[in-house]
């Protein structure tokens, strides 16, 4: 295949299919006659993805702030605790255990639990879009923080160098990368967090996310609107990775490029 | 019996019966085995061995990276097998195998990191030997703010050689730094040595599997086998050399009488190991 041609099949291919899918789809729920309720037809979810477009934008907002909100508390604090892990084995050894447990506790267990103490609203979002969201980052950046290139750590060594500079100039440098690795990562969780709670904080009126919205729907077995809800979730998700990316592409592109301690 | 002493030359780097044992678990591999070696100052004295021979670790230990399990170093007269002396550790430069340098900082940044570490950035003498260093070594003034990543190998090894004598060292150790380069930059790269260690009167040891290498460089050449000296060697030309000894009859000449040394190194510390065990 010629470059350009491979190119459009690159591109076009999932969107043939795609379109495959749905006229498949659309032609089983015609044939079996199935009710709305159970499985709409793709112009019937497309349909209320348009009748309830500003609903889903405004709600999509407030879901990816609480979102957004998580991950950048996910980022500082994973960094920090990162940074005390890194600095003191003890610490280190002590802790790990109940930061696995984060990563392990059954986040719709205990959401209701975080509800009844932090109330039904935003700030609980956040608690448990950050609970879910932290562990990537504690994870990725500490072992970026002991995994330093061992010439260069010679080097600060030779140089007589305290613990705190080889931290500033040589540790948290090399672990920015693995930062954003981890934000890759957390950046799908705390959405996923976010989401989970919002079906706890309930559609009480105090707040209106993409979560509040589909369980609203669920009640109502508005089938069409709770499949157009999840589609905004998925962009929402996508949006927030994107953005992750966007992110370390532009303030890291000095650290991404190639090692500099690599030989031609 | 007193004035030969002061007649000896001074010896800058010593170390006496340096063992070293690396352990993995129940295995114990022995790398260096009371190893002598003496550096005089002023002189380039080159290790030159076959890769696995510990001629890398004994330069990590002279550099106070890793501590030897009995024997002792001394540098400049002070013993720094245990614990080494901040004076002694700021008279020391390492050359690392790869070019080493810090990927998020620029040639400039790279080349002041020692001064900066040290504190002695804002002193103005030190910031122009700097820019000295930079030129000798042969970095275009439009080339200082570039990344290591925009470099070829043979500037970052350059980029790297200004930052090691920024601090101006007395002691320049280097760890096999241009084994990844070709010959002809190789060669660029030696003739740089030399120039740097006739202006700065610099004492190096300089770690190498390439003969050719070492014969250009070195005023002694010391034949590492199994973690022991088996051989030194004084190279019999003058200094200043230049291109024309590499292709002179007794440059090859004396190649062939140092690899013919690499070979008897080998089988004897071989004969001596067999009748240790």
């Amino acid at each position: 295949m010629k470059p350009f041609a491979r190119q459009l099949a690159t591109i076009a291919s999932p969107f043939l299919l795609f379109v495959l899918v749905a006229i498949v789809w659309h032609v089983v729920v015609q044939i079996f006659s199935i009710p709305k309720i159970i499985l709409p037809s793709p112009l019937a979810v497309v349909q209320a993805l348009w009748e309830e477009k500003w609903i889903l934008l405004s709600a999509s907002w407030i879901t990816l702030k609480a979102a957004a909100v998580g991950l950048v508390c996910s980022a500082i604090f994973g960094s920090l605790i990162a940074v005390l892990f890194s600095q003191s084995s003890l610490l280190r050894v002590a802790l790990y255990p109940y930061v696995i447990f984060l990563q392990t506790v059954p986040i719709v267990a205990i959401a209701p639990l975080l509800i009844i103490w932090s109330g039904n609203n935003f700030r609980t979002i956040v608690l448990v879009a950050v609970i879910i969201s932290i562990f990537p980052v504690i994870s990725n950046v500490t072992s970026g923080l002991l995994s330093i290139n061992e010439n260069l750590r010679d080097l600060f060594r030779m140089q007589g160098a305290t613990r705190w500079q080889m931290l500033i100039k040589l540790r948290i440098p090399s672990a920015l990368s693995q930062l954003i690795l981890g934000l890759r990562v957390s950046s799908g969780l705390s959405v996923i967090g976010a989401i989970v709670a919002e079906f706890f904080v309930g559609n009480s009126g105090e707040y209106d996310g993409l979560g509040t919205i589909m369980t609203a729907r669920q009640a109502l077995l508005r089938t069409p609107e709770l499949m157009a809800a999840l589609i905004a979730c998925t962009l929402l998700g996508i949006a927030l990775f994107g953005l992750v990316n966007l992110l370390g592409a532009t303030v890291l592109r000095r650290w991404t490029k190639t090692d500099g301690f690599e030989s031609e | 019996m007193n004035t030969d002493l002061q007649n000896e030359p001074k010896s800058l780097i010593e170390c006496q019966d340096v063992s070293l044992a690396f352990r993995n678990g129940k295995a114990t591999q022995q790398v260096l085995r009371a190893l002598n070696l003496k550096v005089t100052e002023g002189q380039i004295v080159t290790l030159l061995g076959p890769s696995g021979c510990g001629k890398s670790t004994l330069l990590r230990v002279i550099a106070g990276l890793i501590d030897c399990d009995s024997g002792s170093v001394t540098i400049r007269g002070s013993d720094v097998s245990k614990k080494m002396p901040m004076k002694v550790r700021h008279e020391i430069s390492f050359v690392f195998q790869e070019s080493a340098l810090l990927p998020w900082r620029t040639v400039w940044q790279n080349v002041v990191l020692p001064l900066e570490i040290r504190g002695q950035l804002h002193e103005g003498s030190c910031r122009s030997r700097c820019e000295e260093l930079l030129e000798i070594v042969g970095f275009a003034k439009s080339d200082w703010n570039k990344l290591p990543s925009q470099l070829s190998g043979g500037m970052k090894m350059r980029a790297s050689i200004a930052r090691a004598m920024s601090t101006s060292p007395k002691v320049l150790l280097l760890d096999e730094p241009f084994a990844a380069l070709d010959d002809i930059l190789r060669s660029k790269l030696n003739d740089l040595l030399l120039t740097i260690s006739a202006q700065r009167q610099c004492t190096m040891l300089f770690v190498t599997h390439n003969i050719a290498e070492a014969i250009y460089l070195s005023n002694q050449i010391a034949i590492m086998s199994r973690g022991m000296i088996a051989q030194t060697l004084d190279v019999p030309f003058a200094f200043p050399r230049n291109e024309k000894l590499r292709s002179s009859s007794q440059f090859a000449a004396y190649y062939g009488i140092v690899a013919e040394g690499l070979i008897a190194s080998a089988q004897a510390t071989q004969a001596i190991e067999k009748e240790i065990a």
